[in-house]
């Protein structure tokens, strides 16, 4: 009976495996994506209950039912919850906690099992017990900073050498790791143990601060993979095929999602970690309000009601406004006076990855008008109005022109080439990477000050009224 | 060295499995369009929640009066569902957004 019950667990792990690869191969499609969700969820779900039901560890089941029972329920009650209520633009810092969540587990698994490790138990136990805690709180930590960072609690700060002084914290962590491995007596292990987790903390923070807000996704999904390999340790340490499968998924497919972005950006990964050091002075300088033009809700309105071809240029402005709505309102009006409306959507326009897809399709915008970079770039130069709606970065030609741009070789959407910008922002402030950006004094750029909501139901208004 | 042998030896299986996953990994990856990177990320960051396994392993395995690893893994299973839970659903509700809608055309059947 009880070795039939380890064969039922093995079953369901096997499961459990497969469902997570099928799942994850379904999400990599627009049409499949949400079974594929689905699919990895159920797997996920008969591998926690095959646990529960059938685990026995030396013919015992499972100890404590009342705890973990109670830990479950609480945990899906807040995770529902929050997931439910949070507002789509804050959905990138979402991502991060849950990661972070995660990392957080593994440390939690290393302390409980660092205390229980019997006298003489094998150098690699111990090895995969350190390499969880120190993979877990690196992935903890950094998840942390980059939440607080999306969420602008966190600002961006480095100091002069932080560069080298991270990698002496990490030096020193594998120090000790090494140290503890080798059975040094000098110091009492425990203590050891925990200096590990306190450094590892400690450089998970020092390692995401100093990189640019606007890299945060990138930084996510590094950290997404870390938390995949801090599992795979645990796969490891219990012998368990699926948290090993499931981890080692995500730890490779994160890192290859990490690049995939970057490429996007057309940035390397090293660009991105460390391209934020030697970029901070030149973006610090206190830039001088650039000469600009302004032109009036009305004037906007004629223009816009009179041209053959719009692009709109989605931004995190316009997530910031929740004005998704009132914007596929207006182009559902502009439509109507037989005006041709796209959208021009930059692949990291927003704080994430296809975040204004999103944005617009919760809006019920038809997915043919969203036009990816190149199909833009290939649209401006017919296009008569560009309607930027609070982005910045995506559409700075410093990217092109200024070497000394943080964001300089990131491909953008060139709207400088159609007949008229309007720029839609609260103020003349720099953009989420700090810097200046030239298009807004560009001599047929004009600047419409105001939140972009607002901004919107008055051009409404006034195009109606045309 | 020999343990070190050892070790791959007895869990010689476990390599096969992580070397495979990885390359997986890679392949189920590539060739995303970038509309689905960040509901690829999030449905991925759930999956990496199946470290709740070992919390529940961890506090279940724990002698009922060993009340460090109850707490510690009581916050485990918490932080784990939270990672998994949480994960899924938000996930689910960005890929909501993609319900693939018919184009609408409308059709002004012209006989009049």
């Amino acid at each position: 009976m009880n070795s039939m019950g380890a064969s039922l667990l093995s079953v369901c792990y096997l499961i459990g495996s497969v469902a997570f690869i099928v799942g994850l191969k379904m999400l990599a499609h627009p049409d499949t994506a949400r079974k594929g969700n689905q699919i990895s969820a159920a797997g996920m779900a008969l591998a926690i209950i095959g646990t529960l039901v059938l685990y026995r560890s030396g013919g015992q089941h499972l100890n404590n039912y009342g705890w973990i029972a109670g830990a479950l329920v609480i945990g899906a009650v807040i995770g529902t919850l929050t997931a439910r209520k949070v507002k789509m633009t804050a959905m990138p810092q979402l991502v991060s906690i849950f990661n972070g969540m995660g990392g957080l587990c593994a440390v939690l698994i290393s302390i409980i099992e660092f205390n229980r490790i019997a006298e003489g138990s094998p150098v690699l136990h111990t090895l995969i017990i350190l390499a969880g805690l120190l993979i877990g709180s690196v992935s903890f930590s950094g998840s942390m900073v980059a939440f607080g960072k999306l969420s602008g609690k966190i600002k961006d700060y480095a100091f002069s050498g932080q560069h080298i002084f991270n990698l002496v914290v990490l030096a020193v962590v594998l120090f000790l790791v090494v140290y503890l491995l080798c059975g040094g007596a000098v110091v009492p292990v425990p203590f050891v143990f925990y200096g590990i987790l306190v450094l590892s903390v400690t450089y998970g923070v020092l390692f995401v601060l100093p990189i640019g807000g606007a890299d945060m996704p990138v930084v996510i999904s590094l950290l997404n993979s870390c938390t995949g390999i801090a599992t795979a340790c645990g796969g490891f340490l219990y012998n368990n095929p699926v948290m090993l499968t499931g981890g080692i998924l995500v730890g490779s497919a994160g890192a290859i999602l990490t690049v995939i972005m970057c490429n996007a950006m057309n940035r390397s990964l090293m660009n991105v970690l460390i391209g934020s050091f030697g970029a901070k002075a030149a973006a610090s300088t206190p830039g001088k309000e650039e000469p600009h033009k302004e032109i009036s809700i009305s004037d906007a309105a004629t223009a816009m009601a009179y041209a053959k071809k719009i692009m709109i240029v989605p931004g995190y402005g316009l997530a910031v406004a929740q004005a998704q709505n009132t914007c596929h309102e207006l182009e559902k009006l502009l439509q109507e006076k037989g005006v041709e409306v796209k959208y021009a959507i930059h692949p990291v326009a927003g704080r994430m990855p296809g975040h204004m897809n999103v944005l617009l399709a919760e809006a019920d915008v038809s997915y043919d008008l969203l036009l990816d970079l190149d199909q833009s770039n290939d649209e401006f130069p017919t296009t008569d109005i560009a309607l930027i709606l609070g982005a910045n970065d995506v559409v700075n030609p410093a990217a092109e022109n200024d070497p000394s741009s943080p964001i300089y070789g990131m491909k953008i959407l060139d709207v400088g080439k159609s007949k008229m910008v309007i720029v839609n922002k609260r103020t003349m402030k720099p953009g989420y990477a700090g810097i200046q950006n030239q298009l807004f004094s560009a001599p047929n750029t004009s600047m419409l000050f105001g939140d972009a909501k607002e901004v919107l139901q008055k051009l409404i208004t006034e195009i109606k009224a045309i | 060295m020999n343990t070190l042998l050892d070790f791959i030896q007895q869990n010689i299986e476990m390599f096969y499995v992580v070397i495979l996953s990885i390359f997986l990994g890679i392949e189920v990856i590539s060739k995303v369009p970038s509309v689905l990177h960040t509901p690829l990320m999030s449905g991925a960051n759930a999956i990496h929640g199946v470290i709740i396994i070992g919390a529940i392993i961890a506090i279940g395995t724990a002698a009922p009066d060993n009340y460090l690893a109850i707490v510690l893994g009581f916050l485990a299973v918490i932080v784990g569902t939270l990672n998994v839970v949480g994960g899924f659903v938000v996930t689910d509700r960005m890929l909501e957004m993609f319900k693939t809608r018919k184009p609408v055309t409308i059709k002004k059947d012209t006989d009049e």
